[in-house]
């Protein structure tokens, strides 16, 4: 075959502009313009929805505190679906008195509660805020309870007339009524103020106190008193939770994790791109292009979903640009096939992406397949790792099927002689 | 690249026994030698700190081993040095909350000063669950597959596709096994992906078989699975090279959080190659052969 002119220059030129660009346009034909437009847009789309909602990073690489608890079953008393309810919504009100921004409160199996608190970085706060049972429970002399948490109208901080911190309850009108009973019964004796069994103070009752207002005084710390109040003020928890798993990333770990897997997945983006240039030169660079698409494509639904980017799941991703690659690889190959038993570039074109087609469907399916039990039974990194590989399957399909196509298709009406050496293959003459 | 024309079948016996003795190796090593199991499946505790100066194991060990952490019973745990001379990495079993505080405590008095880079506190309850999750996906994900296939091919192909797959995943899990490798949650990841990948190449060729099957142009089996292999041979070859182009960057790259998962993948993903080409046909080939034996010998029968 000669060494074939660009095809615009067969074109005699009239000496008219308008009539040059009407030749161009027909060997782009409008539908092609069309195409590559609607490519341009669903970049900008992705840009946008990646410009909107930020990608949400999991703790192993912002930092943070990720807590598993666990319902202990204490004698017949059922863990029912009610009790982890109300557990889940008093770990909320508990939490957000902690000032964490953007905690997760999530119900795990039937017994579970995972609690994700991003950017805190002291676990032993957040277990002790969240894991307690906060019963309290103030007694008489006989150390028989009369009034319990759920008498408390509020607790907050405050501070003992020494100027120590402290923590100032309201009772409810009901609990009022009773701690006001007795005060008055037991006027010179102690009363005893227990958290979980445990004693905080003992004060002994000065004067009846009628007005529903009291103090938990102790030996407490700033932080122990603030704690206090938002546990008494959260009300208990209806069943003990044990900690059965606990992650605690430091920021320094989380940001060098980004920095690494970043570098890592730039390089190894670069040396697919050249690979694929290399073996394939214009197709190869238009399959790159459809990489940038897909890239776009699979971070914007990410994004989009409100997924959580872990690293298992940037691992998920980068892999993926690899299995995205083979899509591609499979349509060129098809293509080449066409060509050397003879078919025309563009039939060779078509029949090679409706060859191709089974094969990607049936292998992307079965990788869908694992990946779906791999969320519907895994866990945590696990689940996102699921969630990257799935969402990576169906955009490189996408992409692969129509992006690649397109542009392919574009490119050989561009210059139709030419584009079967594209492939390194003679056309049939 | 023009066709090649490999006769790939000529070795489908033996690369066939050689696959079985490997599978055997590596149950040989699984049952002897077991798996290093992470706190991810054992429970337990991991600290990684960084600590105020440059440490030693031995320093570590010596802090652990003191006075008063005498009733944590820490002076046994295994301590890793990391990259950065300063960071340190502590295995112990599990540890509550509270203790974790204290042994922080015990490190910054002796190193001047600890950062938390990650603590990992996992009960022994959650660790048995993902184990028997884990092999419950495997399962499951089997399952899955050999119905899809056995509806999209025939049954033949999904039974040689599972019996690949499975082969991928017990010869992977058995090099960790004898590499000593440590086992933790996203191992069964790297394995359920390495399942993927494999799985995707013996679709892609079969679905050349498939294709060539049907087009009836071939004189015998043989014929035809070879010229299926050799057909999809350039996508094969291509796809391996970009996926291991991927791997090779992310296990230079990636640091020590994620070389193990990478090492995990570049060792399945050979053995998945591997195994789309010289296992998965070869097997498909044994079954297939033995149908048509078994209908030559009940066709021409005819009764008197």
């Amino acid at each position: 075959m000669s060494k074939g002119e660009p095809n615009g220059r067969l074109v005699p030129y009239d000496g008219t502009g308008v009539h040059l660009l009407a030749r161009e346009e027909r060997s782009l034909p409008r539908g092609n313009i069309v195409r590559i437009v609607v490519i341009l847009l669903i970049l900008a789309a992705t840009g946008v929805v990646l410009y909107r909602f930020p990608m949400q990073l999991g703790l192993d690489l912002q930092g943070g505190v990720h807590i598993v608890l666990e319902a202990r079953q204490i004698s017949a008393a059922a863990v029912t679906d009610e009790v982890m309810e109300r557990a889940m919504a008093i770990i909320d009100r508990r939490v957000n008195g902690l000032g964490v921004a953007e905690p997760v409160i999530q119900r795990e199996g039937s017994r579970r509660i995972v609690v994700e608190l991003p950017g805190v970085s002291d676990q032993q706060q957040a277990i002790d805020v969240i894991g307690r049972t906060a019963q309290l429970e103030i007694q008489d002399p006989f150390g028989r309870t009369v009034l319990t948490g759920a008498d408390l109208a509020d607790a907050r901080l405050g501070v003992d007339r020494f100027g120590r911190p402290a923590v100032d309850v309201q009772f409810t009108p009901e609990g009022a009524a009773r701690f006001a009973q007795l005060t008055t019964l037991y006027v010179g004796q102690p009363i005893p103020h227990r958290l979980d069994g445990e004693l905080l103070v003992a004060p002994v009752v000065q004067e009846p106190i009628t007005s529903g207002q009291g103090q938990i005084t102790g030996s407490f710390t700033h932080d122990e008193a603030r704690n206090l109040a938002i546990l008494l003020k959260a009300g208990s928890l209806p069943v003990p939770l044990d900690v059965v798993e606990m992650r605690n990333v430091g920021p320094t770990l989380g940001q060098e994790s980004i920095d690494r897997s970043l570098k890592a997945g730039i390089a190894g983006l670069v040396l697919v791109v050249l690979y694929m240039i290399m073996f394939y030169r214009l197709p190869g660079l238009l399959a790159d292009i459809a990489l940038g698409v897909y890239i776009m494509l699979v971070l914007a639904l990410l994004a989009g979903l409100h997924a959580t980017l872990t690293l298992p799941g940037i691992a998920g991703l980068i892999l993926s640009v690899g299995m995205a690659v083979d899509a591609n690889v499979i349509i060129y190959e098809r293509i080449k096939d066409e060509l050397r038993s003879g078919s025309k570039i563009r039939g060779a074109v078509r029949a090679g992406f409706h060859r191709a087609f089974t094969a990607i469907l049936d292998a992307n399916v079965t990788t869908l397949i694992a990946a779906g039990v791999l969320f519907w039974l895994g866990t945590g990194p696990i689940k996102g790792f699921a969630v990257t590989l799935s969402l990576g399957v169906l955009a490189s399909m996408l992409t692969a099927i129509v992006v690649t196509r397109w542009l392919l298709v574009a490119a050989v009406e561009a210059n139709p002689k030419g584009a079967a050496r594209y492939f390194g293959v003679q056309e049939a003459a | 690249m023009g066709q090649t024309r490999f006769n790939f079948m000529r070795y489908g016996k033996a690369t066939l026994a050689v696959s079985a003795v490997l599978v055997m190796l590596s149950l040989l090593s699984l049952g002897v030698r077991g798996l290093n199991l992470g706190i991810d499946f054992t429970g337990g505790t991991l600290i990684e700190r960084q600590l105020g100066r440059a440490a030693t194991a031995d320093e570590v060990r010596q802090v652990l081993s003191g006075a008063d952490l005498a009733d944590l019973d820490v002076a046994g745990a295994v301590i890793q040095p990391l990259d950065n001379p300063r960071d340190v990495l502590i295995r112990t079993r599990p540890l509550s909350s509270a203790e974790i505080e204290r042994v922080d405590a015990a490190l910054a008095a002796a190193f001047g000063g600890v950062e938390v880079l990650r603590t990992e506190l996992v009960g022994p309850v959650i660790g048995a669950e993902l184990l028997r999750r884990a092999l419950l996906a495997v399962a499951l994900a089997s399952i899955g597959i050999l119905i899809y296939v056995s509806v999209r091919f025939q049954f033949k192909f999904a039974v040689a596709a599972v019996a690949a797959l499975l082969h991928d995943a017990i010869i992977a899990t058995g090099v960790v096994s004898v590499l000593g490798v440590e086992v933790n949650s996203p191992f069964i990841a790297a394995i359920l992906t390495v399942v993927g990948y494999s799985l995707n190449a013996t679709i892609v060729i079969f679905d050349r078989v498939r294709e060539n099957l049907q087009r009836g142009k071939e004189k015998s089996l043989v014929e035809l699975l070879n010229r299926s292999l050799n057909e999809t041979l350039a996508r094969t070859i291509h796809t391996t090279a970009t996926t291991l182009l991927v791997l090779v960057t992310l296990f230079v790259f990636g640091g020590s959080t994620l070389r193990d998962f990478i090492l995990v993948l570049l060792v399945g993903l050979t053995v998945g190659t591997y195994s789309s080409l010289m296992v998965a046909n070869p097997l498909w080939w044994l079954l297939k052969e033995r149908e048509e034996r078994a209908r030559g010998e009940a066709n021409p029968a005819p009764t008197p």
